[in-house]
């Protein structure tokens, strides 16, 4: 009998620390903390260029992530980008001249939304298009603009 | 002379069908034997002893030691990049997504697989499994049963538990003795992991793997021939097998996963 309580009590004792670890790494080691809330609401933005763009890259307002991208689908009629973002639910006080612009996390880090507020009463809610974007800068199109600018001003 | 070897092939095909057909009849008597470990919980104890807490320690001291050298080897590469603060992303993401349950299941396979093949051999060659059955007892329920799903229940477990402990082992490594800064470690580990996509799919992967090795340890053990040869055959068949089990079916579950 006491060996059968050691042996229960040892699996115990295992089975609580397969838990723990699952436990950290769920808090400690993924995101599941800062969890990725599928509620929030959708906003549609169209892009002439989105670069290296993709699903789950960061929405952010000053600096502070307020949301993700949910897809981005290329529109063949208006040869256009269309990024769809989820936007967490308490930022609900986005202007409706909104300014969003793709920006890139350091030389060569990942892309990014930047939404920059305009100055309207209006909010934008559920499903509404932000009118105001700027493409992704990429970096041969700068680098031809400013070597064929140099050549032109000789 | 043609004939005979087209003979040879065919029996050797029939040969392989017919034991994959054992296989698989194996283990739907032991999954549908789950009610005998809902009567009797002690048996399935007692296999989450033998296969769970008797591997512990090997996963423990190889987490530890997988996930330095991770520490060590993604540094040099990364500092070269001025990128050293991504090393909590690339220690974590590397041990939840594939190392913690590819090495979890090839360790299991060795250190669990091997005892148990060995204990069905045996009880196969001493008759003991013949002489449950003389007593009504059907000796897959009872035997195979518990350790089947002692095997699927400790995997994820042990799994996961080389993967902390690994991430714990990059993190001495990275932040102690190379001088990454420890909040960078951590924000970065944790704005790049994602818990569905890299932790739930890592723990899927283990209970795959844990199905996959307790499944051929039980049937090599339960298909031996009954001698002290064909049970030390089936040891090392059990082995053999469970790893080329893992690591092809890994990357069918990585494509699957994480291929978009």
């Amino acid at each position: 009998m006491g060996k059968q309580r050691g042996i229960e009590i040892l699996v115990g004792l295992f089975m609580a620390v397969g838990f723990v670890a699952l436990f950290f790494l769920a808090m400690q080691v993924s995101n599941l903390s800062a969890a990725v809330n599928s509620d929030g609401y959708r906003l549609t933005a169209r892009f002439s260029n989105v670069g290296s763009l993709k699903a789950r890259s960061p929405v952010s307002m000053a600096g502070v992530r307020v949301g993700r991208v949910e897809a981005v689908t290329f529109d063949k009629d208006t040869y256009e980008a269309v990024v769809t973002m989820r936007i967490d639910a308490a930022t609900d006080t986005i202007p409706d001249d909104t300014f969003a612009n793709i920006f890139t996390a350091g030389l060569l880090g990942e892309q990014y939304i930047a939404l920059e507020p305009g100055g309207s009463m209006e909010y934008l809610g559920d499903g509404d298009e932000i009118a105001h974007t700027q493409s992704a800068l990429i970096l041969e199109q700068m680098i031809g603009q400013f070597l064929f600018s140099k050549a032109g001003g000789d | 002379m043609l004939l005979d070897g087209l003979a040879r092939l065919g029996r050797s095909g029939l040969g392989a069908l017919e034991r994959l057909g054992r296989a698989h009849l194996l283990l739907a008597g032991m999954v549908l034997g789950i009610g005998e470990i809902l009567r009797r919980p002690g048996l399935l104890i007692a296999q989450l002893f033998n296969i769970g807490v008797l591997s512990m320690l090997i996963i423990g001291v190889s987490g530890l030691f997988v996930g330095m050298v991770l520490g060590l080897q993604g540094y040099y590469v990364l500092a070269q990049f001025g990128a050293a603060e991504s090393l909590g992303v690339m220690v974590a993401a590397s041990l939840v997504r594939e190392l913690g349950p590819v090495v979890t299941a090839l360790l299991v396979a060795g250190r669990a697989g091997s005892a148990l093949t060995a204990e069905i051999g045996l009880m196969k060659a001493t008759e003991q499994l013949s002489g449950l059955e003389m007593m009504a007892v059907d000796p897959v329920r009872r035997i195979l049963t518990p350790r089947f799903f002692g095997g699927v229940l400790a995997m994820p477990l042990l799994a996961a538990m080389f993967s902390a402990v690994g991430v714990l082992g990059g993190y001495f490594v990275g932040v102690g003795l190379l001088g990454v800064d420890s909040g960078s470690f951590w924000s970065q580990m944790q704005s790049k992991v994602d818990f569905h996509e890299d932790i739930v799919n890592g723990v899927i992967k283990s209970v795959v793997f844990g199905v996959v090795v307790t499944w051929i340890a039980l049937f090599q053990g339960h298909d031996s021939v009954p001698t002290s040869e064909g049970v030390s055959r089936a040891t090392t068949r059990s082995v053999v097998h469970a790893a080329l089990a893992v690591l092809g079916l890994d990357f069918v579950l990585t494509a699957l996963m994480f291929g978009e």
